[in-house]
């Protein structure tokens, strides 16, 4: 397994599929174009959603080679002008959070998994999840608009009044954000009534698997933060195009609304994109350490609290905005609570991994690199969260390290998820070591990148500078260094796909032995997804399937073969 | 395998023979039903926290600037808006008797029904038309546009107008871009509000007028509400309020005042938002109707039209709040 000979083995005939599956079932464009088949729909959102992972890792690149030299202020360095540059880092936070992250494990992964996982045929509304998914599109294009019209420099954050006076494109990046907006909507209302709905009468609640819970748990925050962001896009653009002045102090405008507005969406965004990378993260760790998952409901529960409580922290964004001192100590206090079901997550995790037999796959090294970043992505967070240290780190490059181990940790997880699904997905095995060279790559090169952002942000180096003082240089050099060790590794990652895709061997239906029900139909699924309506059952106990060493792969244990299990094998 | 195939080519083949409406992978109309419902009422919740988050702009801006909401919503006419509420709450009623007779199957009631709610519907929209041409007519509009300019001394310049210029523009959509386009001094209007009445129209005339001219009839009845003035509308309870004040003060003390556009920003915003939804409940309308001449919906399968009701009583609602918020300040 740790060369490339990928295509060699081949599966017995007897377990292959019929050759008709959902990939296949169907040719020709319109039949992508139109389909109704979450699977597809999933599929294609995970195309869109890789290529745009690579536009915004390159302004990324971009953004770190503009800094390695200080530079003289007032100049540019090389080609590289302090307006380009305002530019590189607009397109990657914008890309990367609205294009990339928010609707990266819910919109593509969810789409094709959750349907599987309830033993269903499709999501509730089929034609509303094409629709999202053409949204999708539509943001997409609008965000190219813009850089076809010379790229936007406001941040991702579009503040007031900067982006109602700046004279780049600021329109179709606002407007896009708003239509992406609402793909979001649509898809969170889309998988709240399948669960609820489409659930089998045996699933209950507490049967789901837990990425159900988080996906659950991230269609609240989607159907009830985004139309706030919605609206207020939707009054920045009214601003730019017609004047309306309410964000104008000079006609009586209050600037400081907006960043009201935007967080109360943004910040519960965080948590559209963290939740169901943690509810990923129960799935992996479970099947890689052949451990029943610990404490199912402290984290099933602790999903919705953190989409509860998400909804009363965004004041934590403006503490330095001017808000009274009350406020201020109310938010920090709820920030703080925050982190109490944070932390019960990644303690029930670390109790799963406890004597588990840990199987060193690359989604499991994804899963386990996770609990690295997330741990120290979420800790920092209260450093910020505590006033006092805030007004010294505030807008410093300790907030941009922070922010990159939380939402790094969900595109890390994201591409474990990636991985553990993609055998399912496309029916294909990737080369798994190159995924591993890939996922330690790329998460080194990470840290690298972004702990020397955090020294050098606690040292007081501001973000967002183009020129900056020589100080910081070394810190600069290593945080560059890393990038491109990171942006390597992902091109690893997107060669191990792509890889797999023509040389891959045949996936069997069940390589990893998983026992959610997406495990028990073919790989890939058929169109209908299940020939039969599979057996609910304990989405965690690993008793239900045996290791095949002809196939490499696990079978679910026949039900009248199956030897009564002690009690207490958890 | 062979299952699959065989599921693949006759996606409907299953056991149990699924009615024409219910979609392949829900097992019972019921099933269906029910997510569609509870579906709709999620994009429900969508929707109010939509409008929250301009309902809640509303507030802090009136908490900022009391004096200037109550000055600025003497500029609309609550008979309008009253109108309006009725028309809208009689089209709530023949939604929700388009729905009981869906659910007997009482196809032509149901037709009438959709017909009258829609009749309702291009109503509203017209009387907001109204509205909003009288409105963008006497500049009373949002931002740094924000002019307000007697309908009567306007309508004399629109007589005195070039008449060759007049018949291009048609719609108030027109008329917006062109009251705009010339408005650079509204400082200096502000500044020195009685000589601003009587020049600024002048200034404006040769481009504000034509565009509003041709909508005279419409216009006209605008204008005359406008003539009764601010005051006018306001003959109930709102001249107790604001103790009597002349005619004419309205106007120029609007103009003196830097914070009065906040308010009508606030209006066009709201009004504007709800207007788009009612357009698109018209368009949803439409294709109910439809369906149901084409008799699509009876007791077994009226899903569409219960759910549409539902939109359309959101719809009705935020207009039920909006009423007050803006026109009875």
């Amino acid at each position: 397994m740790s060369t490339l000979d990928a295509s060699a083995a081949a599966l017995p005939a007897a377990d292959l599929p019929a050759g008709d599956n959902y990939l296949t079932c169907d040719r020709g464009f319109k039949s992508w174009a139109f389909t109704l088949d979450h699977k597809r729909i999933g599929v294609m959102y995970l195309t869109g959603i890789l290529i745009f992972f690579m536009i915004g890792g390159l302004f990324a690149l971009l953004v770190r080679t503009s800094l390695p030299v200080p530079g003289v202020a007032g100049q540019a360095k090389g080609p590289i002008t302090a307006e380009l540059y305002n530019k590189f880092f607009t397109l990657h936070g914008a890309i990367m959070v609205f294009i990339v992250i928010i609707p990266g494990i819910p919109a593509a992964l969810g789409n094709f998994v959750l349907p599987l996982m309830l033993g269903a045929k499709d999501v509730a509304f089929p034609r509303i999840n094409l629709m999202s998914f053409y949204f999708w599109c539509a943001g997409v294009v609008l965000a190219l608009t813009s850089l076809v019209l010379g790229g936007v420099d406001t941040g991702w954050t579009f503040y007031t009044p900067y982006s109602t006076t700046t004279n780049t494109a600021v329109i179709p990046v606002v407007a896009g954000a708003f239509m992406l907006g609402f793909s979001s909507i649509f898809t969170g209302l889309n998988f709240i009534v399948t669960i609820h709905k489409l659930r089998p009468p045996e699933m209950g609640w507490f049967k789901m698997p837990l990425l159900l819970w988080a996906i659950y748990s991230t269609g609240i925050v989607q159907i009830l933060a985004t139309p706030v962001l919605g609206i207020i896009l939707l009054l920045l653009i009214v601003e730019r195009a017609v004047g309306i002045g309410i964000f104008d102090p000079a006609l009586g405008g209050d600037p400081v609304l907006f960043q009201h507005f935007f967080w109360f969406y943004s910040h519960p965004a965080v948590y559209i994109m963290i939740l169901p990378a943690m509810g990923v993260m129960s799935e992996l760790l479970t099947v890689f350490s052949r451990r029943h998952i610990f404490g199912y409901s402290f984290i099933a529960y602790s999903s919705v609290a953190i989409a509860v409580f998400g909804f009363l922290v965004w004041g934590h964004h403006l503490f330095v905005s001017g808000q009274s001192n009350l406020l201020n100590t109310i938010f920090s206090a709820i920030t703080f609570s925050v982190a109490v079901p944070s932390a019960i997550k990644v303690f029930n995790w670390l109790a799963t991994l406890y004597k588990g037999s840990i199987n060193l796959k690359t989604p499991m090294i994804y899963a386990l690199g996770f609990i690295w970043i997330f741990g120290i992505g979420g800790l920092t967070g209260l450093f910020l969260g505590t006033l006092a240290t805030d007004v010294h780190l505030h807008d410093t490059y300790f907030v941009v390290a922070h922010f990159h181990f939380v939402m790094a940790g969900t595109i890390f997880t994201f591409f474990g998820a990636v991985h553990y699904w993609w055998p399912k997905i496309m029916g294909k095995m990737y080369n798994e070591a190159l995924g591993r060279w890939g996922a330690m790559l790329s998460m080194i090169g990470f840290n690298i990148t972004f702990l020397a952002q955090f020294w050098m942000g606690s040292l007081g180096m501001p973000r967002r500078y183009f020129h900056y003082d020589p100080f910081f240089q070394p810190y600069h050099v290593a945080s560059t260094i890393g990038a491109y060790i990171m942006g390597f590794g992902f091109l690893l990652t997107m060669i191990c796909l792509v890889h797999s895709l023509f040389r891959g061997k045949r996936a069997a239906a069940n390589p990893w032995g998983g026992v959610t029900l997406e495990w028990r139909t073919a790989s890939p699924p058929p169109h209908y997804n299940f020939d039969r309506t599979p057996p609910v059952t304990d989405p965690y106990d690993f008793n239900l399937v045996r290791y095949n060493a002809d196939t490499d792969a696990y079978d679910f244990i026949p039900a009248e073969e199956r030897v009564a299990v002690p009690a207490g094998h958890h | 395998m062979a299952d699959a195939v065989q599921t693949n080519a006759q996606p409907h083949a299953d056991a149990h023979a699924h009615p024409s409406n219910l979609q392949h992978h829900f097992d019972t109309p019921a099933q269906q039903f029910d997510a569609s419902k509870f579906g709709m009422w999620l994009f429900l919740s969508t929707e109010v926290l939509f409008f929250s988050g301009l309902f809640l702009f509303y507030t802090v801006v009136r908490r900022h600037h009391p004096d200037a909401f109550a000055l600025g919503s003497t500029f609309l006419d609550w008979r309008l808006g009253a109108i309006n509420t009725l028309v809208l709450i009689a089209s709530s009623l023949t939604m929700a008797l388009g729905v009981y007779f869906a659910q007997r199957s009482m196809q032509r009631a149901l037709v009438f029904c959709l017909v009258l709610t829609l009749i309702g519907a291009f109503t509203f929209m017209g009387i907001k038309y109204i509205e909003y041409s009288h409105k963008i007519h006497e500049q009373i509009v949002w931002g740094k546009w924000f002019n307000p300019t007697r309908g009567h001394e306007a309508a004399e310049h629109e007589n005195a107008a070039p008449h060759g210029e007049v018949a291009s523009q048609q719609d108030a959509e027109a008329a917006e871009p062109a009251s705009g386009s010339h408005e650079p001094q509204p400082a200096a209007a502000s500044a020195a509000p009685a000589a601003a009445i009587q020049s600024q129209p002048t200034a404006a005339s040769t481009d504000s007028a034509p565009a509003s001219e041709p909508a005279l009839p419409i216009e006209q009845s605008g204008i005359m509400m406008a003539g009764n003035g601010p005051s006018g509308l306001a003959a109930g309870e709102e001249v107790e309020e604001k103790g009597e004040e002349p005619e004419l003060d309205t106007y120029a003390l609007a103009k003196q005042r830097k914070d009065v556009h906040l308010f009508l920003g606030v209006y066009f915003c709201l009004t504007g938002l709800h207007g788009i939804h009612v357009l698109a409940g018209i368009v949803m309308i439409i294709c109910l109707l439809i369906g149901a001449i084409k008799g699509r919906y009876n007791s077994d399968y009226y899903t569409p039209i219960d759910v549409g009701g539902l939109y359309w009583h959101l719809v009705d609602l935020v207009w039920i709040f909006l009423f007050p918020l803006l026109y009875l300040v």
